[in-house]
C-alpha cells in the first residue's frame, strides 16, 4: 500500500536557479567579499571557493511586524528563583529578557550572512572583477613543446623507418597472389604430365611438350620479383603537442627598507593573479620565493612577504640567484619558466646595466615569460629605464609601473596583452 | 517499556543495524501503519520518498514545497541552510512532510534506518493525522490540489519572466513577499484550488478583473468637479479590509492583468500556510507523542531491537529538550516539548486523573483517552488548545512564569508563576503568546481617497502600545510600489487617537490622472 519512491536521481540542483537569482541580485556585495578575501589568502590559495560574507541587513526581506516597546507579557520555563510580584532589572543591550524570544520569532537577523561560493563561482567574480579577456587564458595555455607518437604505417618514408615484418608480409602475399594463375596451372600440367608418362613412357611428343610448358611456367614464376618498392611499409610518427604539465614561478621581490607593506601587498597581488593564471594551464607548479636587498636569498612564502629588512638595493644578486637555480634545478625542459620581479625601482646605480644584461643573455632564454612591476608613485627609476632597453627586444618580456593597489588589474591586463599583440 | 512481555512471545524482530534498504523501509511502514491504525489513527495515503541532504536543503529552503515558483529569498534561506549543515553546527530538519494527499514525506537517504522509522512514524502518521483531521487544515487548505496549484504557479510565474522579464517579476514578487503574513484571509474560506480550472478560469479571471478595476477609476474625472458639493462622500471599501494582498489584487488601479494574478498566488501560498503557523505546538506535540507511542507499542510487541530503542530514545530526548529560561540554548519555549508533554498530560489525565486534574478537567479525567485526544486535535489551534488542556502539571514541570515588560516601567515584573494563583493567568498569557492576532500587527485597509489622489491609506490598530517594527517603511514602498499612488499609514492606540506614522509617496503620474 505504501509507495516508496526513490527520488535520489531525479532533478538535483533543483535551487541552482535560485542561488543563481541570489548572486545575482547581491552581485555587488558579493564582488565586494571577493575582492577582500583575497588580501587573506596565500597566492597558491586561489583555487578554493571562499565564504563570504555580506551585511545582513542589505538582503534582509522586509515584514509588517510588532517592533519592541509597549507592553509585553511572555512565558518562560525554567523558573529557579522568582516569585510572583518580582521586579528584575531589565537586561542590558535591551536584547535580552522579554524582547528575546519574541525577536527572534519575528525573523531577526544577525549581523552578517555567511554563506559558501563554489570555486567556480568565486573564479568567476575573481576574473570578472579583473576585467580581463578570455583570451588571455589561452595565451598562457599555449605550449610549444612537442613529442612524437606512433600512428599506424604508412607506405611513404625514410629507409631508417621501414618496418621489415609489415613489408615482408605485403610482399608475401602480392607474391601469392601474383603467382597463383600460375600455380594453379602448374599443378595442371604436372597431373597431366604424370598420367601421360604412366601412359605412353617417358619419350612421347606429348610428354616433351608439357615438360616445355612446365619449365616456362615455373621461369614465370621466379620472375615474379620477391620484394618491390610498393610492399614497402614505413613506421609512422606524428608530433602532437605535449602540454607541459609543469611550472615553476619565480617571485623576485625587493625586500628593502623602501619596501613598505603597502607596496609589498600591492606585489602579492599581482603575484597570486600571476599563480592563478598559471594553475589554469599547468598541473604542477612549484613557486620560488626570491628576496633581496644587497643580497638575495630564496625563502619561503611567509617570510617573503611578512619579515622587514633595511638597507641598500642590489637588484642582480636576485637575478644571478634565479639564473643559479634555474641552471640548477629546473634546466631539464621539463619547465615552464615565469618570472615576475616586483620593485620600487630603487637600485644601486650601477648595478642596473648588470641586470639587464642578466636577464637579455642569462634569463630570458630560459623564460616563457617574465614580468616586472616597478611599485612606485613618483618618477622611473633607474632599473626602469634600463629595462625598458629589454622591451620590444624579447617578446617574453614585459614591464609596468603601478601606483597603488587600484592599478593592479588595469596593469596585470597590459602586461598580457602584449604577449598577445 | 517493558521488557518482560517482550521476551514472553518472542516474533520475529524487524531488521535492525543503521543500514537501510527499501525492504527494509517497507517493512517498518508495514508495521507502524498496523499500529497506527489499532490506535485509530485516520490518514491520507502516504507515499514516502528518499531523498539527498541537498534534495533536503532544496525543499528546506522552498518553504518545504517540493515544486516553487523562482525566487531568490529561496536562494538565500537554501545558502544559509546549506551552510549550517555543512560545517555541523545544524542537523537537518531530518522530515519534511506535505500535507497533500497521498501525504508526502521525505526521508533522506543518509539517515539511518532507526531514523527513518522515526520519521516514518512521526510525520507519515503523526502529521499525516494531524493535516487530515484538524479543522483549520480541513478549513483553509486543500491537500488534493495543492501540488497542481504550485505547478501551475511555477509555470505561470516562469511564463511571466519570459514575458515581461526576471527583474519585473522580481520586483513584484519582493513585494508581495513583503505582505505575505498580511495575505490571509482569517475568517473567510477560500474556494477550493485545482489545477484544471485554474488554467481554465485564470484568462477568464484576468478580463474580468480588469475590466472592474477599469469601471472603478474610470468614472473618476466626471465625478471630481461635484465631489465637493457631495453631502456624503462614498467610503470605499465599505468595510476594511484585512487582508491586504486581496486587496491590491482586487483593486490596484495601475496593475497589469498578469500582475494581478502574480500577486494572487503569492496570496494562495501565504493562506496555505496559514494553518501550520497556528497549529505548531498541537502539530508537533501530535507527531512527536505519536511517533514515540507507536514505536514504544512495537518495542513491547519485541519488533524492535534494544539498540533501535537506543538510538530512538537519543534522538527524542533531543527534540523534546526544553531547556531553561537562563540557558544560552534558550530560544523561547519549545512546541515539541510543550506539545508532547501537554498530549502526554492529556493521556495521563484521561487514565490515571489525580484530584487536582477532577478539578481543572471534570469533563476529560477519566474518559476515554483515544476520543479525547480525537476531539481535541480536530477542533483546536494552538490558542485554544493552551487555554482549554494546559494543566498545572504541565505548567509545573515547565517551572512556567511570566514577564511583564512594560517600557513605562523600569524594570521587569514576574507577574505570575507556576502556583496556584498563577496558574490561570500563566496559562492565559501562553495562550496569547500563540495568538496570531496578538503576534502580528493588526493592519487593516481603512480608505482609499477615490476623488483625490488615490491614495490610500492604512490603519494600525494598536496592541499593547506595541509599535510597528524598524522593516515597515521598507514595507511601505514595497505597498507604494504595488498600489501606484501614495500609501499611508495611520496607527491608532487603545484610546481611539489616529496618528500618521509612515508614508511612501509617489509621484503622480501626469500622463495617466490627466488622460
Amino acid at each position: 500500500m505504501v509507495r516508496i519512491i526513490d527520488r535520489r536521481f531525479d532533478s538535483k540542483h533543483k535551487s541552482t536557479v535560485n542561488r543563481q537569482r541570489f548572486m545575482r541580485r547581491f552581485k555587488q556585495q558579493i564582488r565586494k567579499a571577493v575582492s577582500e578575501a583575497i588580501h587573506g589568502r596565500s597566492i597558491r590559495d586561489l583555487d578554493n571557493g571562499e565564504e563570504v560574507s555580506i551585511p545582513a541587513r542589505d538582503l534582509s526581506e522586509p515584514t509588517l511586524h510588532q517592533g519592541r516597546g509597549g507592553i509585553w507579557e511572555q512565558v518562560f520555563s525554567g523558573n529557579d528563583q522568582f516569585s510572583s510580584g518580582d521586579l528584575i532589572n531589565r537586561p542590558l543591550g535591551g536584547g535580552g529578557g522579554s524582547g528575546k524570544g519574541k525577536a527572534s520569532n519575528e525573523g531577526e537577523h544577525e549581523d552578517e550572512f555567511v554563506f559558501q561560493l563554489s570555486r567556480e563561482e568565486f573564479l568567476d567574480l575573481f576574473f570578472e572583477d579583473l576585467e580581463l579577456p578570455r583570451m588571455i587564458r589561452t595565451q598562457l595555455a599555449r605550449v610549444t613543446d612537442y613529442k612524437t607518437q606512433r600512428a599506424g604505417f604508412t607506405s611513404d618514408g625514410v629507409p631508417a623507418n621501414i618496418n621489415i615484418v609489415r613489408s615482408m608480409r605485403g610482399a608475401l602475399g602480392r607474391r601469392l597472389a601474383l603467382g597463383s594463375p600460375y600455380n594453379a596451372r602448374l599443378r595442371e600440367l604436372q597431373r597431366e604430365l604424370d598420367s601421360e608418362l604412366a601412359r605412353c613412357g617417358d619419350d612421347s611428343e606429348e610428354v616433351r611438350r608439357l615438360r616445355d610448358e612446365i619449365g616456362r611456367l615455373r621461369a614465370k614464376i621466379d620472375r615474379i620479383p620477391f620484394i618491390d618498392s610498393f610492399d614497402l611499409r614505413y613506421n609512422n610518427r606524428i608530433k602532437v603537442p605535449r602540454p607541459t604539465t609543469q611550472a615553476v614561478m619565480f617571485c623576485v621581490m625587493d625586500v628593502s627598507g623602501s619596501m613598505d607593506e603597502e607596496r609589498k601587498s600591492t606585489a602579492k597581488r599581482f603575484f597570486m593573479l600571476l599563480h592563478l593564471f598559471l594553475t589554469r594551464t599547468y598541473e604542477h607548479i612549484e613557486v620560488v620565493f626570491i628576496r633581496h636587498h644587497t643580497v638575495a636569498k630564496e625563502t619561503d612564502e611567509d617570510e617573503f612577504f611578512h619579515s622587514r629588512e633595511s638597507g641598500g638595493t642590489v637588484v642582480s644578486s636576485a637575478l644571478v640567484l634565479m639564473r643559479d637555480i634555474i641552471r640548477e634545478r629546473y634546466a631539464n625542459g621539463q619547465w615552464n619558466i615565469y618570472g615576475a620581479q616586483a620593485s620600487d625601482g630603487d637600485n644601486w646605480d650601477n648595478d642596473s646595466p648588470i641586470c639587464r644584461k642578466l636577464l637579455d643573455s642569462e634569463i630570458l632564454p630560459w623564460c616563457q615569460y617574465f614580468a616586472y612591476i616597478e611599485i612606485t608613485s613618483g618618477e622611473p627609476q633607474n632599473l626602469w629605464r634600463e629595462y625598458e632597453k629589454l622591451d620590444g627586444a624579447h617578446a617574453n618580456f614585459a614591464m609596468q609601473h603601478i601606483e597603488s593597489p587600484a592599478d593592479i588589474y588595469p596593469v596585470f591586463r597590459e602586461l598580457f596583452k602584449k604577449t598577445i599583440a | 517499556m517493558k521488557r518482560a512481555t517482550a521476551s514472553a512471545r518472542k516474533p520475529k524482530p524487524l531488521p535492525g543495524g543503521s543500514e537501510w534498504t527499501f525492504e527494509s523501509i517497507d517493512r517498518y511502514h508495514t508495521e507502524i501503519a498496523r499500529v497506527a491504525k489499532s490506535y485509530g489513527l485516520d490518514t491520507y495515503p502516504v507515499q514516502v520518498e528518499i531523498i539527498t541532504a541537498e534534495q533536503m536543503m532544496d525543499a528546506y529552503a522552498s518553504v518545504g514545497m517540493p515544486v516553487n515558483y523562482h525566487h531568490w529569498s529561496f536562494g538565500k534561506h537554501f545558502l544559509a541552510t546549506e551552510k549550517g549543515y555543512r560545517r555541523g553546527q545544524m542537523g537537518l530538519a531530518y522530515e519534511i512532510v506535505i500535507n497533500s494527499n497521498p501525504c508526502i514525506a521525505y526521508l533522506m537517504e543518509e539517515n539511518t534506518l532507526t531514523m527513518q522509522g522515526l520519521v516514518i512514524a512521526h510525520a507519515a502518521y503523526g502529521h499525516n493525522s494531524f493535516f487530515k483531521g484538524n479543522y483549520l487544515f480541513r478549513t483553509w487548505t486543500n491537500a488534493d490540489a495543492i501540488i497542481d496549484y504550485l505547478v501551475f504557479a511555477r509555470h505561470y510565474i516562469t511564463h511571466c519572466e519570459e514575458r515581461y522579464g526576471e527583474e519585473e517579476v522580481e520586483l513584484l514578487l519582493d513585494s508581495c513577499h513583503a505582505l505575505m503574513n498580511l495575505g490571509v484571509d482569517r475568517y473567510k474560506r477560500p474556494p477550493k484550488l485545482s489545477l484544471a480550472k485554474e488554467k481554465l478560469r485564470q484568462e477568464e479571471r484576468e478580463a474580468y478583473l480588469q475590466a472592474q478595476v477599469n469601471d472603478l477609476w474610470r468614472t473618476l474625472p466626471a465625478h471630481d468637479a461635484r465631489t465637493e458639493t457631495r453631502p456624503e462622500r462614498q467610503r470605499f471599501p465599505a468595510e476594511p479590509e484585512e487582508n491586504l494582498l486581496y486587496f491590491i489584487e482586487k483593486n490596484a488601479p495601475l496593475l497589469e492583468p498578469w500582475q494581478r494574478e502574480v500577486v494572487r498566488i503569492v496570496r494562495k501560498v501565504a493562506q496555505y500556510f496559514f494553518p501550520q503557523r497556528q497549529t505548531q505546538v498541537m502539530n508537533e506535540g501530535w507527531a512527536t507523542f505519536w511517533h514515540y507511542t507507536l514505536l514504544n507499542t512495537l518495542y513491547d510487541e519485541g519488533l524492535l531491537t534494544d539498540s533501535f530503542m537506543l538510538e530512538f530514545l537519543q534522538s527524542h530526548t533531543n527534540v523534546v529538550a526544553q531547556p531553561p529560561y537562563n540557558s544560552r540554548w534558550y530560544n523561547g519555549i519549545n512546541p515539541y516539548a510543550l506539545g508532547f508533554a501537554m498530549w502526554r498530560d492529556i493521556r495521563r489525565i484521561c487514565e490515571a486523573p489525580d484530584d487536582e486534574d477532577r478539578q481543572w478537567f471534570p469533563d476529560i479525567a477519566g474518559s476515554d483517552w483515544r476520543e479525547t485526544f480525537d476531539f481535541a486535535m480536530r477542533n483546536f489551534k494552538d490558542e485554544s488548545f493552551i487555554a482549554q488542556y494546559l494543566s498545572p502539571k504541565v505548567m509545573r514541570d515547565f517551572r512556567m512564569f511570566a514577564i511583564l515588560d512594560d517600557d513605562r516601567e523600569d524594570k521587569l515584573k514576574v507577574s505570575a508563576i507556576h502556583d496556584d494563583a498563577g496558574f490561570h493567568r500563566v496559562r492565559q498569557m501562553l495562550s496569547e503568546q500563540y495568538n496570531l492576532g496578538n503576534r502580528e500587527p493588526n493592519i487593516q485597509v481603512w480608505s482609499v481617497d477615490l476623488r483625490g489622489d488615490r491614495s490610500l491609506t492604512l490603519r494600525h490598530q494598536r496592541h499593547q502600545r506595541r509599535p510597528l517594527g524598524e522593516s515597515t517603511d521598507e514595507v511601505m514602498k514595497h505597498i507604494a510600489r504595488l498600489w501606484g499612488f501614495t500609501v499611508r499609514l495611520e496607527s491608532v492606540d487603545e484610546s481611539g487617537r489616529r496618528e500618521l506614522m509612515h508614508e511612501a509617496r509617489v509621484e503622480k503620474r501626469r500622463n495617466s490622472a490627466e488622460n
